[in-house]
């Protein structure tokens, strides 16, 4: 069965513009296979099923679309404050300058560009595996194109409790960049670490993290997507659970013309529990999308989607979520809420949550809802003496809190807050 | 104080008009009470003596202190000196009550001209009042009146009035869903209160509260408008025999 012409077109020009890295080293074969996945698929078209909401033509055009770089003058970068490792990476390429020696205990941590010659067994095991196993039973091309094309990444092996959370920053510094960024981790038995990403990571880029839990490991994970309003960024997290074994992600976006961010999700060990969740802010000319993917394939597992959007000024928030229940995963506990608040007329949120259960012993949830700020607690809190635009402020906040309150650790919880709250403050009215 | 001349207000949606010539006059240092059946407009008159949205002013004036309430938004009525405890406090999950009141508190300081109050001056103060209202620490860091009892909400805006410490306080039916010792409990705290700077506009159905704050004066209101002021023995005279006498002289 062929593509149809426009799309086979459209995927050749965008391959035309790339090469794989001249040292492909073990990471060859899978990365040809991943090309040939891309060849079968397609890239993805606005016509698509998976994409009717949200527009791909800037993610796959052949350029990177010109995004003007964002320089931060008055706040230090998110978790700057915190003791972590730090891997810097600008415009996609890796800065050993400005990173710390990559060594902590409890963890091995390699890169993707410098381990091509080396064979990493572990990681030979998980790129691209999990991503390939993610297209059932919907394409994600890009995906594919990154495991293709990836330049570059971090490997991380965590064999015990790691000493300190590893920070991967993203820098931007040319306005015409165009990264392909591939992360793998792999969580041992028992084993347990925090990851946590933030700044803008080029004009355009498409982000990539396998993340395999063990039985019994702890994966904990957060990130923020900056400022950079002219972004234009597709990123996937396929994560595989084992028995036992905790997944938790988070996400707050602010700001970004076009940000997709997938997350699939297998728990395939019982009793394994994935949480995943985003907050999400957006000004204008805003195209947010979460688009998950959850699979219950063993029983008693526990999975939880919240997704929390405030758009403003026209800005466009779209929540893509599905819990696939597989038949014998008894005993399912699963969540799903996507909201959004919409400050203005303008604004729209398009949501599309989906439940479908092959097993009679569970519990699975969702909802989906879009509202204007509650009047009655505006008063409320005007009664008290507080400003109109702060009363504001207060109540996004509340609506955003179910989010946050996904993150577990105290200090970073209100670092996230605090964040919302400058960018709250900076787009009244 | 606060006065409030022929106030007619209509529903701005269905046009329904709901106040109908409303005087009263609010002396500082004085407690005056309002009772009056269901639906007579009680709290619409503390509404639109806040500033919510929704009605409509066809006639009439509300002034406190000399300034004209009702040409201001909530929050500078709040800043002048105007607290209204809510009949049905609002739940607002995510905020926490103390860092709710704290922006309150240093709001208000502000339009005021007033420095911000530093956290452990708050802090300090707060637990202080907190626990003549016997509100635990655990409630304080809760988020606003989620998960409160009826009673524990009552409490709440009591707290608040404290704490922002306003010159005209308009309490709706704070006496309702009450036990015995909340009703003590809360009195105390408005008592505690009483100065002669300050005045106070108790709504309530009940003689029960009106044992603890002793009012000065007492009104009647029905269909909207006052149909009779008196001393304290006319909440006693409500107790008795209910509205329809009082209705009968008016007619
Ligand atoms: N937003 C509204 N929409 C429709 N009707 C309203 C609205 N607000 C007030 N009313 C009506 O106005 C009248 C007065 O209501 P209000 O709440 O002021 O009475 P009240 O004296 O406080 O009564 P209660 O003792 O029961 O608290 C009632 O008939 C009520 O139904
Ligand atoms: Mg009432």
């Amino acid at each position: 069965m062929g593509l149809p012409q426009a799309k086979q077109n459209a995927t050749e020009a965008r391959l035309a513009r790339l090469s794989m890295p001249p040292e492909t080293g073990w990471t060859k074969l899978p990365r040809e296979a991943a090309l040939a996945r891309v060849r079968a698929m397609g890239l993805p078209g606005s016509r698509d099923e998976y994409w009717r909401f949200s527009d791909p033509s800037s993610l796959i055009a052949p350029e990177a679309p010109r995004a003007a770089l964002f320089e931060v003058k008055d706040e230090a970068p998110v978790f700057d404050a915190m003791d972590r490792l730090r891997i810097v990476f600008v415009d996609g390429v890796f800065d050993a300058e400005a990173s710390d020696e990559l060594a902590l205990a409890g963890v091995e941590i390699d890169r993707l560009g410098g381990a091509a010659g080396q064979d990493i067994h572990w990681a030979r095991e998980v790129y691209g595996t999990l991503e390939a196993r993610g297209h059932e039973p919907v394409d994600r091309p890009l995906a594919a194109l990154n495991t293709a094309f990836a330049t570059d990444g971090v490997l991380i092996r965590v064999t015990g409790k790691a000493e300190k959370p590893v920070n991967i920053i993203y820098l931007h510094r040319s306005e015409t960049s165009d990264a392909h960024l591939h992360h793998c981790i792999k969580v041992e038995a028992g084993a347990e670490m925090t990851l946590l990403e933030n700044g803008p990571a080029a004009a355009r880029f498409n982000k990539l993290m396998e993340v395999d839990i063990a039985d019994g490991g702890t994966f904990h994970h957060i990130r923020t997507q900056g400022r950079d309003h002219e972004r234009r960024a597709a990123t996937h997290i396929f994560a595989r659970l084992g028995k036992e074994s905790t997944f938790k992600s988070f996400t707050m976006t602010a700001n970004g013309r076009m940000t997709r961010n997938e997350c699939i999700i297998e728990l395939t060990g019982d009793n394994a529990v994935a949480h995943v969740a985003g907050a999400c802010v957006g000004d204008g000319d805003f195209v947010h999308d979460d688009t998950v993917f959850i699979t219950h394939d063993a029983v008693d597992c526990e999975s939880r989607q919240v997704f929390k959007k405030v758009l403003r000024n026209g800005a466009t928030g779209i929540f893509q979520g599905k819990i696939l229940v597989q038949p014998g995963a008894q005993k399912t506990d699963g969540y799903q809420i996507s909201q959004s608040l919409l400050l203005d007329g303008d604004s729209q949120f398009l949501a599309k949550p989906e439940l479908e259960i092959y097993a009679d012993d569970v519990a699975c949830s969702h909802g989906s809802t879009s509202g204007a700020i509650d009047e009655t607690a505006l008063f409320y809190l005007r009664s008290r003496g507080v400003p109109r635009s702060e009363a504001t402020d207060l109540l996004v906040l509340s609506f955003l809190a179910e989010a946050i309150e996904e993150i577990e650790d105290e200090g970073i919880r209100e670092e996230i807050v605090g964040r919302m709250a400058g960018w709250l403050s900076r787009h009244r009215g | 104080m606060l006065e409030i001349k022929n106030l007619h207000v209509k529903l701005e949606e269905e046009g329904k008009p709901i106040l109908k010539g409303v005087n009263l006059t609010v002396e500082a240092g004085k407690v005056h009470a309002i009772m009056g059946p269901n639906g007579s407009g009680k709290s619409t008159m503390s509404y639109v003596l806040s500033g919510r949205d929704g009605y409509e002013v066809t006639e009439g004036s509300a002034t406190l202190l000399g300034e004209d309430l009702l040409e201001m938004e909530p929050e500078e009525r709040a800043a002048i000196g105007l607290f209204l405890a809510f009949q049905y406090p609002v739940e607002i999950p995510g905020v926490g009550n103390m860092t709710f009141l704290r922006t309150a508190v240093n709001a208000q300081r502000k339009a005021r001209g007033l420095e911000e109050m530093d956290a452990a001056t708050f802090l300090k103060e707060i637990r202080a009042r907190a626990k003549e209202l016997k509100i635990d620490a655990e409630m304080l860091k809760r988020p606003v009146n989620v998960g409160f009892s009826g009673g524990e909400k009552k409490r709440n805006e009591i707290l608040q009035m404290a704490m922002l410490e306003p010159k005209l306080c308009i309490l709706d039916e704070t006496d309702s869903g009450l036990d015995v010792d909340a009703m003590k409990l809360v009195s105390d705290g408005v008592n505690a209160l009483r100065s002669p700077d300050r005045g106070f506009l108790v709504i309530t159905h009940y003689q029960r509260l009106l044992d603890h704050i002793k009012p000065d004066v007492v009104h009647i209101m029905y269909d909207g408008r006052i149909i009779k002021t008196g001393g304290p023995e006319l909440a006693l005279e409500v107790e008795k025999n209910g509205y329809a006498d009082i209705r009968a002289e008016d007619a």
